[in-house]
């Protein structure tokens, strides 16, 4: 299975499956529009990353996608019965609707009858089978002592089912059959929009998931052999190429190199390990080859550890209630007490019990979990629509609102508030020599800091000095000869100069004698400035928590006008300063992307994560941000804000609806025909005023 | 009013025929793709047989 982000027409399609077609090995492959993913079946030993050169060559950028972390078959199922469910409904509640009108309109004696009988013959069957989820439920909470939604949802339906079916039986004038499958009918509208936007962010999360293959390379007797992580054992000898992740945990038995940790640590700066240092899994090789022996693999690693930590930690958050449950709360027991009343009223006043159960059941359905039960899907599908257009996934069902009570954000900064990836600050100093002679030194390391420099050079259009026999010494830098004269950049104590402070440097020797020292800094990601003024306009505290050393927390926090910062924090300070922010009453959204911020995003009361974030953090946060621009942060905020205040404004008009009706229906005024107008009206005034959802301004 | 005895199965059937219409294309997963599939007939490349 490959992921193709980049197509977008029919000759897309076409070229994609063409060039596919002509591969040797492979029997047939599919391309998804929808999903941008080309589905493969091939013979086992065509290897996916034959077919990504394929693509790259016929000019689209492919990934290889892990079948197994993409579950969306289920989801996808899941969604499908829901439909099936909405349409058996939606066929049923439109014909009996028309038998209906035919009754209201005057149709009398014999005719009313065969039309109550034929509209309980379609209804029966059509709510048993579509009304399923509901019944589900509702038993599922009751058993459990609970009340939901769903409770009252059924109790509606099949008083009204039955008490039609009794009056059917006498011939009597009203009967609810319309009714009762037009709520199941709006009902199933509701559920099915939720689960539509639920299931569209769950894929694209676990898309994000499923693009990191865990593939590594074990060293067999004749040289490497790619093999899927799974399939690695302790002690086995694993190769990490400079730019590779290690799969395990293990000890370095050959080779020199420097590991970035910023995953882990959040520390910027890399760590130099040679033969007998430990690597954990998660750490990133970044400049020589290394061979590890495994030491713990699987489930076992550092890293999975962690993980499995933060599942503890999410617990707390589970208990929050969502807006629809504490309505729920408040209205199912009122609901069944109110036509409870109903009932015992008219049966101690008339004697009837025809007349009082029916009554009972016109105040269950008008007082119409209908508009209720679309409120929130239809406020939450809008709004997650416009947080997905502008890069937000929202993962948890109840992240929108839990959003919308954030008062604290609390920012990791390597990797979150910045893009992890230093850039050089004093180049400007600098003469051309030694820049160009920089810039060819940095070509040859792929270390985070000589990227910097070669970036910086190739944007002010510097040509490389032309050195030769370049040599990378892995752990302090690289060296060269410039006309017979030895030229080196790396470290400052390789180099032989003692940095004036705590900052990022590197130095580079002309070879005059005179060493000079460059400065680097860690660049704000793109939106980060704009993402804390939005946030602050909006009343909310700004906080930078940091796993880095305190001078460059200082200047970063200084650059970004962050008043409060904290530096050094272990990932558990993190969690306790996070868990100590809830004790004192605040709600605290956390955005971080590494190892060590996941205890805090699991303890938090909402938390983002980019999409670079190693897997476990964005396992443990609500919602992942697509993309590198941090900006969307702060629209989601005000859009979380104005969602929830439309699912109360949605609770309201719900509740004057049943002020305005109730009355009607305890009276005994109610016929079938005011029932189905106030439950019509109600739910389109709902669904309206759900769709006017907008974002910032 | 006889009329109704042909009417209303006439009606009932053929909603059901639109029903079980909509279930097939539920079932055939035709709704896997659908914006590839409607970019799909402007070429003339499937005419013949539509893609598996």
């Amino acid at each position: 299975m490959l992921s193709l982000p980049t197509i977008h027409c029919q000759a897309c399609i076409a070229k994609v499956e063409a060039a596919l077609d002509a591969h040797p090995g492979i029997k047939s492959a599919r391309v998804n529009l929808t999903l941008k993913r080309a589905l493969i079946d091939a013979e086992p030993e065509v290897k996916a990353a034959e077919l990504v050169t394929v693509l790259e060559t016929e000019g689209f950028e492919a990934h290889e996608l892990d079948p197994g972390a993409l579950n969306d078959t289920a989801t996808r199922n899941a969604s499908k019965d829901l439909l099936m469910r909405l349409a058996v409904a939606g066929f049923a509640s439109m014909n009996v609707m028309l038998l209906s009108v035919a009754v209201w309109s005057g149709a009398a004696d014999a005719t009313r009858d065969l039309f109550h009988w034929i509209s309980a013959a379609i209804a029966l069957p059509a709510i048993s089978f579509s009304a399923q989820p509901f019944f589900r439920n509702a038993w599922s909470a009751l058993r459990a002592g609970r009340l939901n939604m769903d409770v009252p949802i059924s109790l509606a339906i099949v008083l009204a089912l039955v008490t039609s079916l009794w009056e059917t039986w006498l011939s009597g004038h009203h009967a609810y059959f319309d009714a009762a499958l037009t709520l199941t009918f709006f009902l199933l509208a509701g559920r099915w929009l939720d689960a539509r936007a639920r299931s569209a962010a769950r894929s694209a999360a676990e898309e994000l998931t499923a693009l990191e293959v865990p593939r590594a390379l074990r060293m067999a007797t004749d040289g490497p052999v790619e093999v899927p992580v799974a399939d690695l054992r302790i002690d086995d000898h694993v190769l990490i190429r400079p730019g590779a992740r290690a799969p395990v945990d293990g000890i370095i038995i050959d080779g020199r190199s420097e590991i970035d940790r910023a995953m882990l640590t959040g520390e910027t700066l890399p760590e130099v390990r040679g033969v007998g240092d430990p690597i954990s899994a998660g750490e990133v090789n970044l400049t020589g080859p290394l061979t590890l022996q495994a030491t713990a693999v699987g489930q076992e690693t550092s890293l999975h550890r962690m993980a499995a930590l933060v599942a503890v930690a999410e617990s707390g958050r589970s208990r929050y209630t969502s807006l629809a449950d504490r309505a729920a709360k408040l209205y199912a027991p009122g609901v069944h007490i109110l036509s409870a009343l109903a009932f015992l009223g008219w049966l101690i006043w008339s004697g009837d019990m025809r007349v009082s159960l029916n009554i009972a059941a016109a105040v269950l359905i008008i007082t119409c979990p209908c508009a209720l039960g679309l409120a929130v899907p239809a406020v939450t599908t809008a709004a997650s629509g416009r947080l997905f257009g502008k890069g937000l996934l929202i993962k948890n069902a109840t992240a929108l609102e839990r959003l919308a009570e954030a008062d604290t954000v609390v920012f990791d900064k390597t990797g979150t508030l910045t893009t992890g990836k230093p850039k050089i600050m004093n180049w400007g100093q600098l003469t051309d020599a030694q820049k160009s002679v920089a810039f060819a030194l940095a070509e040859g390391s792929a270390h985070p800091l000589s990227r910097a420099i070669s970036e910086m050079a190739r944007t002010g259009n510097h040509a490389p000095a032309d050195v030769t026999e370049i040599v990378e010494k892995p752990g302090f830098g690289t060296q060269a000869l410039l006309d017979k004269q030895a030229v080196r950049l790396g470290r400052p104590d390789w180099i032989g100069v003692t940095p004036p402070d705590d900052s990022i440097c590197a130095a580079l020797d002309m070879g005059d004698g005179t060493p000079v020292l460059l400065t680097f800094t860690d660049a704000p990601r793109q939106g980060a400035a704009e993402a804390i003024a939005g946030l602050r306009a909006q009343g909310v505290d700004v906080i930078l928590l940091s796993g880095d050393r305190a001078p460059a927390v200082a200047s970063f926090a200084a650059g970004l006008k962050i008043e409060e910062w904290h530096a050094a924090m272990l990932p558990d300070a993190k969690a306790h300063f996070v868990a100590k922010l809830r004790d004192e009453g605040r709600h605290v959204l956390m955005v971080g992307d590494g190892l060590n911020d996941t205890a805090a995003l699991a303890t938090a009361h909402v938390s983002i994560s980019p999409a670079q974030a190693l897997d476990a953090a964005r396992a443990a946060s609500d919602m992942v941000l697509l993309g590198q621009n941090l900006e969307p942060i702060a629209d989601a905020v005000a859009v979380a804000r104005q969602a929830t205040r439309r699912i109360r404004e949605n609770f309201q008009i719900a509740t004057l609806y049943n002020i305005v009706a109730v009355p009607l229906a305890v009276a005994g005024l109610a016929t079938p025909l005011i029932a189905a107008l106030a439950m019509s009206t109600s739910s389109i005034t709902v669904s309206l005023n759900a769709l006017r959802v907008r974002g910032r301004g | 009013m006889n009329v109704l005895a042909y009417l209303i199965p006439i009606s009932l059937i053929l909603g059901g025929l639109g029903l079980a219409g909509f279930l097939y294309t539920l079932k055939s997963r035709q709704y896997d793709d659908p914006e590839g599939d409607s970019r799909r007939i402007l070429s003339d490349k499937w005419d013949d047989h539509p893609k598996e």
